[in-house]
């Protein structure tokens, strides 16, 4: 069976992002981009089927400008077959991206789409459950262990209070917690090897997608900051801090 | 126009992060329904029917709702959201698991996190970690929101009566099944409801350490949190992991013991009334959002705030 792994480039995650000056967007200039986090154990899962003999094939796509390149490369060096490059600059929303990844479904026809349940940068946890709602297919999010069965899915999904179990029929779309795998780091022999996958090019108008934007962003602002408070020198003082300063406790 | 609030539920009881979506709504000014979607769920039918300020409490009893799988509930709610501008729910697993595919079907480009109502299509929400607020306007013609529940009061409840109507039950998708769910049994309160939270890192060492926590928790009646480097480490389950991939929490006392105070874990909890930082390094950035720093080792000054309080 095939896997289709759509990919994000995305600031990496070390870097403490701040507004531009102008509160018009946020200041990327030089900052270390990386393929975000949730994507990369979508590939590493897609990777450890194929090596289980599960899958045949590991497809990964990516929306965006030709930047991305480097991310696919990235992902074909973990052990993805080929790549898939949707050129659509600047970066468009969720649902748009989930209207371009269902085209490129009905062109490759995966079992499963696995990818992750949010981006780092946006933080909107959508594309999954929207591509799922357009496929009409069935929906494992946050999902910390995966397994196949025939044209079965069993799905442990972290949830609020716990870990919840679903049963999917294949094809469905999964995405991707923290804790469904550690993602391996890819070897040289692996990169250079990766370099000569192929990777093909496709334009929103190719696709016959209209990916104008339904929400604008109007400006960007930092958090409140929080003052550091006081440092105090014992349990006793503490205590009394909370109790006659805070009053949170009696 | 109306707003819709999707109410989450366990079929027993409805969850206090619903009053807080109806906060919201009640922010964008025109009169709210309630929708129910469960199976033998006429408590929390009578539950949603107190809550002040809304105008109907709409349920749909199934069967295929029971589990409430976002494939059975998208076409319930599709089946009705033409007569709302605004449907939302709270940003839980729930909420985010539902209504982005509520979305789609839609044809609308839904709004995650909102933590802030400027107008009816003007909205705050979180970016990069929480490190950047955005203000964003939507056009679509229905917009569908999460929002964040620390960021808005409950609702109160109690003293009204509100109308009660039903909304026909769609025909099963089946695309999905239920098989099991292990949720944690705790009697502590539930962490993002707590008033008091008692939050550990690595500087734990171990889960078994985390038995001081709880000691400290049962005496303030606290919840028990964990930073995502203990949950990491193995020391305690993920559903207790505080921060940007973890719950968003805002109790008034927040104390985080061994815990340095990545800007993950400030994600979830920075909006706390108080915080207080127990750790022995005293340039951990958990010392600078805090309001009370208490520069020694956890594992003297703990049992000592036990013996104290």
């Amino acid at each position: 069976m095939k896997i289709l792994v759509p990919i994000k480039r995305v600031v990496d995650y070390n870097i403490k992002v701040r507004p531009k000056s102008d509160g018009s967007d946020v200041d990327l200039a030089n900052a270390k981009m990386s393929i975000n986090p949730f994507c990369e154990i979508a590939v590493e899962e897609a990777v450890r089927l194929k090596e289980q003999g599960i899958a045949t094939e590991v497809i990964v796509v990516s929306v965006g400008d030709k930047k991305c390149h480097e991310q696919l490369r990235a992902a074909m060096a973990l052990g993805a077959d080929r790549g898939v490059h949707i050129e659509a600059e600047p970066i468009i929303e969720p649902l748009a991206v989930a209207k371009c990844l269902h085209a490129i479904v009905k062109k490759e026809e995966p079992k499963i789409v696995l990818l992750g349940k949010q981006s780092i940068d946006g933080d909107n946890n959508q594309t999954g459950q929207m591509l799922a709602a357009l496929m009409g297919v069935g929906q494992g999010t946050f999902a910390s262990e995966l397994k196949i069965a025939g044209e079965q899915a069993e799905v442990t999904r972290e949830i609020d209070g716990g870990l919840q179990t679903l049963s999917l029929s294949l094809p469905a779309v999964i995405t991707t917690d923290l804790r469904l795998n550690e993602p391996r780091y890819a070897k040289l022999p692996d990169i250079m090897k990766a370099k000569r996958k192929p990777l093909d090019t496709l334009t929103l108008d190719e696709l016959g997608i209209d990916a104008s934007p339904r929400v604008t962003q109007l400006s960007v602002e930092s958090p409140a900051q929080r003052q550091a408070g006081i440092i105090v020198n014992s349990v006793d003082e503490l205590i009394t801090k909370l109790k006659d300063e805070a009053k949170v406790i009696s | 126009m109306k707003t819709l609030v999707i109410a989450e539920h366990d079929n027993q009881q409805l969850k206090n992060a619903t009053l807080n979506a109806v906060t919201a709504a009640i922010k964008l000014g025109n009169p709210i329904d309630v929708l129910i979607l469960g199976h033998q769920c006429s408590t929390v039918t009578e539950q949603a029917s107190t809550i002040e300020g809304i105008n109907t409490v709409l349920t749909s009893d199934a069967e295929h709702f029971e589990h409430q799988l976002a494939e059975e509930l998208t076409p319930a709610i599709q089946s009705i959201a033409q007569q709302y501008s605004h449907v939302l729910a709270a940003a839980t697993t729930s909420g985010k698991n539902l209504l982005p595919r509520v979305a789609a079907v839609l044809d609308v480009q839904a709004i995650s996190d909102v933590q802030e109502i400027i107008d009816a299509s003007t909205f705050k929400r979180p970016i990069y970690a929480g490190n950047v607020i955005a203000t964003v306007q939507s056009s679509d013609p229905i917009k569908v929101l999460t929002v964040r529940a620390t960021a808005f009061d409950p609702a109160a409840t109690g003293s009204a009566q509100v109308e009660q109507g039903t909304v026909d039950a769609t025909t099963p998708v089946k695309l999905s099944s239920f098989v099991s769910e292990a949720l944690a049994e705790s009697d502590r309160p539930e962490l993002t409801a707590a008033d008091i939270i008692v939050s550990g890192g690595r500087g734990l060492g171990s889960g078994e350490s985390f038995d001081l926590l709880y000691t400290l928790a049962d005496k303030l009646n606290a919840a028990v949190g964990a930073s995502r480097a203990a949950v990491d480490a193995g020391y305690v389950p993920n559903d207790m992991q505080v921060g940007q991939t973890g719950k968003i929490v805002a109790p008034s006392l927040y104390i985080a013991a061994g815990i340095s105070g990545a800007i993950q874990h400030l994600a979830g909890m920075k909006d706390s009334k108080v915080i207080v930082a127990i750790n022995k390094d005293e340039d951990a950035p958990i010392f600078q959002v805090a309001d009370y720093g208490l520069v020694a080792d956890l594992f003297d000054a703990v049992p000592e705030l036990i013996e104290k309080l």
